[in-house]
Parts: structure tokens; sequence; C-alpha cells
């Protein structure tokens, strides 16, 4: 197949995945299931193809895709993918669960939702124009309200207005920087993409770049959390549905993070612009540190991991800082195993509060005594995401700071370190008081009865595991060549 | 290097700010949510005229369509949308809260416009050659700050809605001064970009109505940690 084909098909996927799921809704989560795997699919064969011959340009420059590009395309499908197959069972439980509540859940708008939702993320790495790219992120938050006001009550619809407010006005400064680098490359003459931004870098007045540069630190650090504009991150992420969680957390966090690192070397080129790496080592620092230390007093295990995903956008922006004179492949691993990994967290996350109709850390005790399943997954993925080995981030995690340590730059690394720490000694007490804690010790035991754990999202947890795990200690040639390329898209020697 | 403008044109331009600038501290100051509404329209309305003054003077046809797009989803479609979400809550009689009282915002807006003067000023040398850069960018920085600063005080949410949407009249009327060439299909994905924020906007409001028999989000306040 004419790989210039790759780019449309990933986007007409999902959307006719959302059309059917509107014309069919008992067979929508079948339809968004297929749609799903079909763009996994079609996703890997684009990196493949990127891999193997380089960029794709299609559609007259409409779409392009580049090493970068390919390796944050592919965490998009497979949490796609992931969190379709586990919403099927997850949110059937939910509706036995909440039988007897008042509120109706938004079941029938879910798939077709998830689809357009996943369809405007999936456009952000494959779109060329940079205006193209404000309005994709702009519309992942569009298309996510109603995922996160899922439940349909106060406070899911209050998580879901601080979610849209805060967000768009993130993407409305960021339209102002959009636009003053859209004026910047046309005056260079060159086209407004990500090559030609870096062809025009050299020539355009520093003063408007850094000023478009912070307008995007902002506006773009609004969507990715990065603190203080992180607040409606835990909000959102306590009340949407797991499967929602893993691909906002997972992927749609990083789409505005990947903005921010793509737009990098276009700084480090202006000759006019002094060190712009430390712009983003103190931006990730103040993410890190802060999300650190609310990790050790968050009360509400789907917060917990929130709290992470803004510590792991802070790690990705304090390597990019780091790692730009030297090299950016832990940067590059750690966006890409980021998702997966995160993804399999909200997995487990959204079990373990079926099985306790409780996501409050001080009322679930003995999870793996009530289900080994959901027990092992949820210490398994925190140690994941703390960045334990053998999983993937540790891989990305140590190279982050051996790159660090090794170019003398000791006291970013040195914070960098001690901020891992002390997230990773919080997540683990957290999640073994929550796994192996005894249940006799809760006075008020959750008396629902016993739900089963539905099979699909079983299936989905066992499928988002092997790249966590299998990622650790073995990329196949390929992943490790488009890594590679990747990185080297980001690095500017010194 | 584009062509010199007559002074005329950098006057009427001038005075176009200035009514933007104006209609921009109406929404943020106006104590009644239908005013506030008729605010923007009027902003909008002025940042259409500034696009056709700018296609007129740099003969820039691309700043017809954002005149036209800015017309229509604007000054049309966008009150269409709120007056099907929210027409109640938009449309009678209804006071909004915030959190600062309206001297004290005036206050800060003051702040705010020094600010983002200050941003642009080292930006304006280098675009000597773009006559209408040094009115039209600072303009649309400083309502890019109200707004935010909007969002960020009223405790309602079609106000709110409403400082998004001249943080938005903000960014493009900084831009329309630099940018005349956005592609068609960008201009038409911001086209409809407007409208569908607008609704889906429109539609949580409508939600948040529906549950809590309001739409003063600031009553919103039992998510935070303990």
């Amino acid at each position: 197949m004419n790989a210039d084909w790759l780019p449309v098909l990933i986007l007409l996927v999902p959307l006719s995945g959302a059309l059917l799921a509107l014309l069919n809704r008992r067979a929508a989560p079948y339809f968004s299931v297929l749609a799903a795997f079909i763009t996994l699919l079609l996703g890997i064969s684009a990196a493949w193809h990127v891999e193997a011959q380089g960029p794709i340009h299609a559609s007259d420059g409409l779409f392009a895709l580049d090493a970068l590009g390919a390796l944050y395309l592919l965490p998009v499908c497979f949490v796609y993918f992931t969190s379709s197959l586990y919403a099927i069972g997850y949110l059937w439980a939910r509706k036995q669960e909440q039988a007897s509540d008042e509120a109706e859940p938004r079941y029938r708008q879910y798939f077709p939702l998830m689809n357009v939702f996943a369809l405007v993320i999936l456009a952000v790495p494959l779109v060329a124009n940079l205006a193209l790219m404000w309005i994709a992120i702009e519309l992942t938050t569009v298309f996510s309200a109603f995922l996160v006001a899922y439940e349909d009550r106060a406070e899911a619809l209050e998580a879901a207005w601080k979610y849209v407010a805060l967000t768009s006005m993130g993407a409305m400064i960021a339209l102002l920087g959009v636009l003053m680098l859209y004026y910047g490359t046309h005056a260079a003459g060159q086209a407004p993409t990500w090559n030609g931004l870096l062809r025009a870098a050299p020539h355009m007045s520093a003063p408007l770049l850094l000023l478009a540069f912070v307008l995007w630190l902002i506006g773009f650090g609004a969507k990715t959390g990065l603190v203080p504009m992180h607040t409606w991150l835990p909000d959102a992420h306590s009340q949407a549905p797991a499967s929602v969680c893993a691909v906002l957390s997972g992927v749609e966090t990083s789409a505005a993070l990947y903005m921010l690192l793509r737009i990098y070397p276009a700084l480090a080129a202006n000759p006019g612009i002094h060190d712009p790496a430390a712009w983003y080592m103190t931006a990730g620092l103040i993410t890190v540190g802060s999300a650190a230390f609310m990790l050790l007093q968050v009360h509400d295990f789907k917060r917990m991991f929130a709290y992470s995903t803004i510590e792991h956008m802070g790690i990705i922006l304090t390597a990019c800082g780091i790692g730009a004179a030297v090299h950016e492949q832990g940067t590059v691993y750690q966006l890409f195993a980021h998702g997966f990994t995160k993804s399999f967290c909200f997995f487990a996350a959204g079990l373990a509060g079926i099985i306790f109709g409780t996501q409050e850390i001080a009322k679930v005790r003995g999870l793996i005594s009530r289900s080994p399943a959901a027990g092992w997954a949820l210490v398994l993925g925190t140690l994941a995401i703390a960045g334990a080995p053998p999983f993937a981030l540790f891989l990305s995690e140590f190279e982050i700071l051996y790159t660090g340590y090794s170019s003398g730059q000791y006291l970013p690394t040195g914070l960098l370190t001690a901020f891992i720490v002390i997230a990773f000694i919080a997540l683990a007490y957290q999640a073994t008081r929550i796994a192996f804690g005894a249940p006799d010790n809760i006075p008020e035991q959750h008396t629902a009865p016993t739900i089963k754990i539905p099979r699909s999202s079983l299936a989905a947890m066992a499928i988002a595991f092997i790249p966590m795990f299998v990622f650790g200690f073995y990329l196949p040639a390929p992943l490790l060549h488009l890594v590679h390329e990747a990185a080297l898209m980001l690095e500017v020697p010194a | 290097m584009m062509a010199p403008v007559s002074a005329i044109m950098l006057s009427i331009d001038g005075s176009i700010a200035a009514l933007f600038v104006i209609f921009g501290l109406g929404v943020m100051v106006s104590r009644q949510m239908l005013a506030s509404l008729r605010f923007f329209m009027w902003q909008a309305s002025a940042l259409t005229a500034s696009a056709l003054a700018l296609a007129y003077a740099l003969q820039a046809v691309n700043l017809l369509w954002v005149a036209l797009i800015t017309f229509t989803t604007k000054v049309i479609a966008v009150p269409l949308v709120l007056r099907w979400a929210a027409g109640e809550e938009v449309y009678g009689r209804r006071e909004v809260d915030q959190a600062m009282g309206i001297p004290a915002s005036v206050l800060v807006a003051a702040m705010l416009a020094l600010v983002g003067w200050f941003a642009v000023a080292p930006v304006l040398p280098t675009l000597h050659g773009v006559p209408f850069a040094a009115i039209n960018l600072p303009t649309g920085l400083i309502m890019v700050l109200w707004g935010a600063f909007t969002v960020a005080v009223r405790r309602e949410s079609v106000a709110q809605l409403m400082g998004l949407l001249i943080m938005e009249n903000g960014a493009f009327f900084g831009s329309i001064a630099i940018v005349h060439n956005l592609t068609v299909i960008a201009e038409i994905a911001a086209a409809v970009d407007v409208p569908i924020v607008a609704l889906v906007i429109g539609l949580l409001i409508r939600s948040i109505r529906r549950v809590t028999g309001s739409t003063r989000v600031g009553t919103l306040d039992k998510l935070h940690e303990r």
C-alpha cells in the first residue's frame, strides 16, 4: 500500500468508528474496538514505514509524519485500542454498581465521543500545519469534556468545567503564539510546519520567537498539567471513568507536551535566544517537585495517578533541557513509555474502584486478597510508573539521569533524582497499603455484592502489560532505531 | 516587507482598537450576563471591522475570510448557541457573581495592560515593516490577558465562556496584523472550531444547570485535596 494514504486512513478509521457507534448503539463498543484495532495496525505500519524509509509527506503537505511523530503516534494508537477494549466490561460493571444511583451515566454517548476524541489526538502528530495542530489540541478538550462528565453528577460536571475552562484558556494563550510562529515562518519564506519552523528559526526575530514560546509554555503547559496550571488534572481524573483517564493521562496530556518538545530545536537554532534549555529545566523541575510532594498527601488513588502524570510531564520537560546538548533518547523514550504504562495504572485503578466502590485510599485495603488480578496489577502498575526495574520507564529514567550526571549537570539532575525518589516512595507506600493492608482493619468494609471482573477489562490489562514489561529489557531493532531517530530531532549540539 | 499604508488607515485601525479594548473591558466588568454577551458581540464586530480595514489597506483577500468567519461565528452563531443552551440564564436579568469587585478588577486590568505592553514592546522594533503590528499586537495580547483574568474571577459559567471567547478575539486581533495567509484549510477549521467550542461548552453549561439548578460554577467546589 502507498504510505501516503496511511495518515488519511489513520484518521478515517476512528471517524468511521464514531459514525457506526452513533448508528448502532448496541454494537457501538464492538465497532469502537474494531476501529481502534485497525488504527493500531495502521499506526504500526506508518511507524514502520517512517523507520525504514523516512518521513511520510502526504496530501500536498497537509499531512506529515516523522520519527518523533511516529514515536508519539504508537502509544496513542495502542492506548486507544486497549482503552476501547477495557471500556466494554468496565462501563457495564459500573452501570451495575450504580444501578440505584439517580444519575444516569452517558453510556450512549461514550463510544462515539471516545472515537472522535481519539481521532483528534491522532491528528496532532499527523497534520503538518501548526494551526491545524493547535485546532486538534483544542478539540481534544472539547470532545473529551463529556467523557470526563460521564457520570453526570455535580462533582463530574465540576471536574469537566474546570478541565474545559483551564485548558481552553491555555489553548487561547497558545493560539497567539501559534500565529506569531506563522508570521515568523512566512516572513522567512518557509511553510508553517515543523521543518519550515526549523529552517526559519535562525532568521526569526529572537524576541518574537521567545514571546511565542512563552505563550506556548503557558498555554500548552496548562493542557500538559505543568504546575501551577495543573489543578484541573487531579479533579478530572478523579471523576472520569478509568478508560477515559487512561487516554487523558496516557496520551492526551502528552499531545501538548509533544508541541513543547518540538519547538525546542527551533529555539536552540536562534542565535538571539540564550540557553533555552534552562526554561525547560526550570518549568520541569517545578512541576516534578510539586507533584512529588503532592503525592505524599494524596487520599484518592485515581488522584494519585493523576499527580504521577504531572510528575512525568515534568520529568520529560526537565529531561529535554538536560539532554538537549547531549542526547535525548531518555526524553523521547519516556514520552513513549509513559503512554502505555499510565494507561495500565488507570485500568488497575478502575477495577479497584469497582471492587471497593470507593477511590479513597483509607477505605481500600487488602485488594490482593479481594482480587489477586486487580491487586497485582495495581502493585505492578505503580512500580512501573514509579520507575522501578525491569519496566520500560526504569530504562528511560535511568538514561535521563545518566545523561545528566555524565554531562556534568549535577544540580538539575540531583534535584530531579531527589524528586523521583520522593515520588517513588510515595507511590510504593500507597500501593502497598492498598494491595496488602489487612482488610479487617477497615471498620466499614464495602458491602456491595461481589462484582466479577469483566473479561474484556482483564484482556486489555494483559495486552497493556506486554509493552510496559517487555520494553524494559528488550526493544526490537526497528523501534530502537525509531527512538534514536526521534531523539536526534531534539538534539542540538552545544 | 509590506507596502506602506496611509495615516488614515492607521488612525482608523487605531480607533477600532480603542473600541475593541472598551468592549473587552465591558465584558470584564459588566454585572449583567446579557450586557456581557452584548459587549462580546460588539467586540467581535470591532474585530470584523479591523479585519476589513486591514484587508483593504494591505490588499489581503484572506482577511476578508477572517472578517466573514468572525462575524458569522461570533456575532451570529455564538449568541444563538447560548440562547439555546442557557437562554434563561443569559437573557433573563441575571447578575454575575465574581470573586473580585469591579474597582479592583479595573485596577488589575490596568496592570495586565502594562504587562501586555511590556511583553510585546521588544517584539515591535523587529516588525518595522508590518504597518499595523504596533496597534494590533499589543491590543491582542492585552485582550488575551484580560480574557484569562475574566475566566479566573467570574463565578458564572456563561461569563467564563465570554472570557474564553474574548481571549480568542484577542489572539485574532493581534495576529491579523501579522498573518494574512493562513491556509484555506486552517481558516475553515478555525471557522468550525469556534461554534463547536461554543456548542460543547453550551451543552456543558446546560448540564450544569440541569444538575445543580444554576449556571453558577462558583458553587461547584467539592473537588479539592483534603
